[in-house]
């Protein structure tokens, strides 16, 4: 079984050579996590990584937590999610640190100005495939039209609307359980 | 004062951050800079696309950059980092313990099921949030977000190469 800083290496290299987030992680965890360290089998990845995208929060972190609790309790889980983080944070910062600096260079500006449209196509493309994978029924649309009408035009906070449906839907669950009982 | 909001913020966004990077923006746009005005939606989309070419989650990336943006302190992206991630290993650590348990609850399943569509929307909303005059100032923007769009739709370009060829782009044209 692994060091808690085997475990600490390991995810500072899933880590490290993750560009992107999500599932551009998922190639890299299986070939060094079930592969080479063989700290969990691939049918316990795929558990993990359900239950990782089910919890709120970011899903790397997740991940990397299950894993390295699974493998040195409590202490793998800070070393696993410690790497994770760690090379994502020293890189950013630094980038913050000098992007003051070079802000208002007229290249920069320029160079932004061309991105910022491409930035809103990328968050768009997520959007379209999503709702692909749930699909395309008028409920889907509805719900998903309303949240964001809700939270763009009228302020309403996305915590609201996530609680309001999570818990929503718990009781019309349970409500409904109760009168088949009857 | 203002570090302590970066962590209350930064916690919320952790522990009601559902659906992955994408639906995760609305949050922090809501919270960042609508709410509290830490930064301006261009630095927001300028962070956003950042994150997209350097290693690491988006969620980690904007925490750490909105942290030190905000306070102009190392300790400002420390906190809100460490704050983002409070809730996930604090739950991923409690259901670890119940795994199985927690899967098969009808309720929990329930719950995940309804959140669907909310994600959707939710990244929708980051989206329309970020269409404004500054990002789309004239008719060569709306050029070049459908390329863009079609283009990352429809073949497999990698995000990095598209942010690298809208800016040159766009420091030629500009």
């Amino acid at each position: 079984m692994g060091s808690l800083l085997s475990l600490f290496t390991t995810f500072v290299k899933i880590g490290g050579f993750t560009i992107g987030g999500g599932y551009a992680m998922i190639p890299l965890v299986e070939r060094e996590v079930i592969e080479r360290r063989k700290w969990i089998t691939s049918e316990g990845f795929l558990d993990v990584l359900s239950l990782a995208q089910s919890l709120p929060g970011i899903w790397a972190v997740n991940i990397s937590v299950f894993v390295g609790y699974k493998v040195k309790g409590v202490k793998g889980a800070v070393a696993a999610a410690l790497g994770t983080i760690l090379p994502s944070f020293i890189i950013i910062l630094a980038i913050a640190i000098s992007f003051a600096h070079i802000e208002d260079n007229m290249w920069v500006k320029r160079f932004f100005m061309g991105v910022r449209p491409a930035v809103i196509a990328l968050i768009a493309v997520p959007m379209v495939n999503a709702i692909k994978k749930i699909g395309f029924t008028p409920y889907n649309v509805t719900i998903a039209i309303l949240t964001a009408i809700l939270i763009w035009s009228f302020g309403v906070s996305p915590i609201i609307i996530i609680l309001v449906m999570g818990i929503g839907s718990i009781a019309l669950y349970w409500y409904r359980q109760r009168k088949l009982k009857q | 004062m203002i570090y302590f909001q970066l962590f209350l913020v930064y916690i919320k966004i952790g522990l009601f951050g559902f659906g992955g990077g994408y639906a995760l923006l609305s949050l922090i746009q809501f919270e960042v800079v609508e709410r509290y005005k830490w930064i301006t939606d261009q630095q927001f989309t300028d962070i956003v696309a950042i994150s997209q070419m350097t290693p690491g989650p988006i969620g980690i990336n904007s925490a750490t950059y909105i942290g030190y943006t905000a306070t102009g302190n190392v300790w400002g992206a420390i906190i809100a980092t460490f704050a983002v991630c409070l809730p996930s290993f604090i739950l991923v650590l409690l259901i670890s313990y119940y795994l199985a348990k927690f899967q098969e609850n009808r309720y929990v399943e329930r719950f995940f099921h309804a959140l669907k569509p909310v994600t959707v929307g939710l990244i929708a909303s980051a989206a329309l949030y970020l269409m404004n005059k500054e990002t789309f100032f004239d008719y060569s923007s709306y050029i070049l977000f459908f390329g863009a769009f079609i283009l990352s739709m429809f073949t497999r370009i990698h995000p990095i190469l598209m942010i690298v060829l809208t800016g040159i782009i766009g420091m030629i044209i500009y």
